[in-house]
């Protein structure tokens, strides 16, 4: 079982990360915590300069932190995008479609599980924001 | 009095507590009394029991039934198609219901 | 019809796979049923009053004779000889086993067929008109747009925990046979002026407690950036859906709080943003699903005629048959509401049979309708009896196809967790006042909507008549709606006012009925009398 999952080469950001109220008023904050139903779009303008940005999911069910990753991946954010809260093993690879390299979930989740979750589909049909290539484009080249 | 119901987990069955175990009979529920949530508590975690709730019920002749029409639908089967409750051959059985 | 290829294969196998793993992490005891509930809903098995419910997913209606054969396989070996067709077209059983529902979804997958999305807060299987491709009316065949948004929406990695469920239909002709409009999101296909075809889109219709008529929000969306202005439109909806209330969470409401201006804006500046990342196929994939819904084909020569002289077939004929853009070809519909019977049910041998006619006359297409009934959409006409004469042995030929006897009910209470208060035995009293063919045939157009729950999965709020059950202090009580329509001249219903009985709400729609017997002009149906003359004369006969 672990506790923390991260998909990066790079080091661990350990700055914690702060509200974005704070962010704004904090000049040279590097890390950055969304909740959910704040507005993403409100750091595009500071994104070279964050190196972490943590979406909290309070019950799996609430799904606004995939728009939320996305939003930021699409804008070229490169830095480390953590999913943290009520983040379940069958959620991930979704969550990493979505643009999510590190998962901080409440409860631990089970490695062979997951992996097994990861590997499941050898094909997807949508573009999102991992490099996966879509069916309609594996099907026209 | 109070039953307590529920669905069995792997077969989905509608199911009762019996004071021992559960039966797919109403007849055979028993008194919950003020234990209902307990054992409901219990039964779900060993998943001998999903969606465990309780629910009121008159005492009767001929068993337990439920106060509410839900529940007697659950206990006996669909009303518009007899033959697949519990009591196919009686076809007064869903009057019992209503 | 669309075949799958190796990539919609393996898709669909993987996720056999994975509901297998989810079942058995569940039965281990590895996930509660808190965990597992959406997880199992996404994959279209609910846990209902007597067991658990499969609903198989009929993508935008259409199946083939292997398919339908399947579905009576499964009724036959994992559930209790019989099925039932739903008002979005798709199937579900009512006696399944969690421990069987995997090998049911891999069964499935051999005939290319899932429970993908058939519940939760996600996309759920894309609607269309049951005459496509057949209809004389149409301007294309909707189907490869609804195929198209099918694989889209599968397994979305951003919307796959939507605020709450999502419903789309497809059409593409100006009578609208799929409620369209009571959709989350409704689209019309329709010509430019330059010609080409695309999407008009509007947005956050519904039934539920809150009814609301879909707003026009985009006039035409070629098929370059049709993707992405949906995933725009989920966008804003995902992010921007309330999540505090779960009566408030459908996107009607969102819409109906910003104005549809506001949300069409929203979205159009969402789709700057998404129409950038290249997510839209190219014309050769939408190409290539479009070959896959050609016109089979249809005999030149083919007699354009019919035998009327058995009068009964000839009253089948006018009811249950439509024109086709074919010479020579007609539509028919099987109607799935015998006089008293229940709506939308049929057993697996009649599943058999319907799927055999298919194979031997309809070009081997079957279709399921929001209404539930079955569809053969290409018949000859020459065979038209032939056909009726098989429906009658197989015990579905009823002739009341839009009458008041053709009832749109949900399960209601007899199987569903959800429901206040029975709604086929309801429907069963009903068909059986207005039994009499000359009589029903009298009343005409008359469509009759029963929902057992404010969730409206009976359509209730789009009924001519309308019929709402409740629970009034542990008793059924129905509540009567009048003046509803989901098709082109689409319209809420209203309640007529305090409820009634099972027995005292069939005694009023007779006195509606009587209403309008009195009071029509010729040619007017039910709901344009209605229309016409408004509630009060309804009122006053029905409370009296």
């Amino acid at each position: 079982m672990v506790e923390f999952l991260r998909y990066r080469d790079d080091e661990a950001h350990d700055e914690p990360a702060v509200t974005l109220d704070s962010f704004f008023g904090q000049s040279n904050a590097t890390a950055v915590r969304i909740e959910s139903g704040e507005d993403a779009r409100a750091l595009l303008p500071y994104l070279d300069r964050i190196a972490l940005v943590e979406v909290s999911f309070p019950s799996f069910r609430d799904g606004r932190g995939y728009s939320t990753a996305r939003i930021l991946r699409e804008a070229g954010y490169q830095g480390e995008l953590r999913a943290q809260g009520d983040v379940l093993v069958d959620q991930i690879p979704l969550m990493r479609r979505c643009g999510f390299d590190s998962f901080a979930p409440n409860a631990p989740i089970d490695e062979a599980t997951l992996e097994a979750a990861l590997n499941r589909y050898d094909f997807r049909y949508q573009a999102a924001a991992d490099p996966i290539v879509p069916v309609w484009k594996l099907r026209h080249g | 009095m109070k039953l307590l119901t529920g669905n069995d987990l792997p077969t989905g069955d509608v199911v009762w507590w019996t004071g021992e175990g559960w039966s797919r009979h109403v007849a055979e529920a028993a008194d919950v009394g003020d234990k209902g949530d307990l054992i409901a508590a219990t039964e779900a975690a060993a998943r001998r029991v999903n969606v465990p709730y309780v629910i009121d019920a008159e005492a009767t002749p001929e068993g337990p039934r439920p106060a509410h029409i839900k529940d007697r639908i659950r206990a006996l089967g669909p009303t518009v198609r007899t033959d697949l409750t519990l009591k196919p051959a009686d076809p007064q059985a869903g009057s019992w219901v209503i | 019809m669309y075949k799958y290829d190796e990539y919609d294969a393996s898709i669909v196998a993987a996720r056999v796979e994975e509901f297998r793993d989810q079942v058995q992490r569940r039965l281990a005891g590895h996930l509660t049923e808190d965990q597992f509930k959406p997880l199992r809903l996404m994959n279209g098995l609910y846990l209902q009053l007597h067991a658990y419910m499969l609903r198989v997913a009929v993508p935008y209606g259409t199946l083939d004779s292997r398919q339908m054969h399947m579905l009576a396989h499964i009724a036959r070996k994992y559930d209790r000889g019989y099925g039932h067709f739903t008002t979005r077209q798709n199937l579900q059983y009512n006696w399944i086993k969690l421990e069987d529902a995997p090998d049911i979804l891999a069964e499935l997958a051999t005939v290319e067929m899932h429970a993908i999305q058939t519940s939760g807060n996600c996309i759920r299987n894309i609607s269309s008109d049951q005459f496509a491709g057949a209809a004389a009316d149409e301007i294309t065949d909707p189907r490869p747009w609804a195929e198209l948004l099918r694989q889209w929406s599968s397994f979305h990695p951003e919307f796959s925990y939507l605020p709450r469920k999502f419903k789309i239909a497809v059409i593409a002709s100006d009578s609208d046979r799929a409620a369209m409009r009571l959709h989350d999101i409704g689209i019309q296909i329709v010509r430019n002026d330059a010609g080409e075809l695309g999407a008009r889109i509007y947005a956050g219709g519904g039934m539920g407690r809150t009814p609301m008529i879909a707003h026009l929000i985009k006039d035409f969306v070629p098929f370059a950036d049709f993707v992405s202005y949906l995933e725009a439109c989920l966008r804003v909806y995902n992010r921007h859906g309330r999540r505090d209330n779960i009566y408030k969470a459908r996107i009607k409401i969102l819409i109906h709080a910003l104005g549809a201006e506001e949300y069409a804006r929203q979205v159009e500046e969402e789709f700057q943003a998404v129409k950038a990342l290249g997510i839209d196929p190219p014309q050769a994939e939408f190409d290539r699903i479009a070959a896959y819904f050609a016109p089979p084909p249809f005999e030149a020569d083919a007699v354009d005629t019919v035998d009327r002289s058995d009068p009964d077939f000839a009253v089948w004929l006018d009811q249950n048959v439509h024109a086709h853009k074919a010479p020579g070809y007609a539509v028919v519909t099987i109607s799935l509401k015998p006089i008293g019977g229940i709506p939308g049910d049929a057993s697996a041998d009649q599943i058999d049979a319907m799927a055999d006619l298919a194979q031997r006359y309809s070009f081997d297409e079957l279709r399921v309708t929001h209404a539930q009934n079955i569809v053969l959409p290409h018949v000859r006409k020459a065979d038209l009896y032939a056909v009726w004469t098989a429906l009658r042995e197989a015990g579905l030929a009823e002739a009341n196809l839009d009458l008041i006897s053709d009832i749109i009910a949900c399960p209601g209470l007899d199987y569903c967790s959800l429901a206040n208060a029975r709604s086929i035995p309801l429907a069963q009293k009903i068909s059986e006042r207005f039994g009499d063919p000359a009589r029903q045939r009298d009343l005409g157009e008359l469509k009759l909507k029963i929902s057992g729950c404010i969730n409206a999965c009976g359509h209730h709020h789009a009924g001519h008549i309308g019929i709402l059950g409740v629970d009034r202090k542990g008793t059924e009580n129905y509540q009567l709606l009048l003046g509803g329509s989901g098709a082109e001249d689409v319209s809420l219903a209203d309640i007529t006012g305090p409820g009634f009985s099972e027995d005292g709400v069939v005694d009023a729609i007779e006195r509606a009925t009587d209403v309008y017997v009195r009071e029509r002009t010729p040619g007017e149906r039910f709901v344009d009398t209605y229309r016409r003359i408004g509630m009060a004369p309804f009122k006053e006969a029905i409370y009296g």
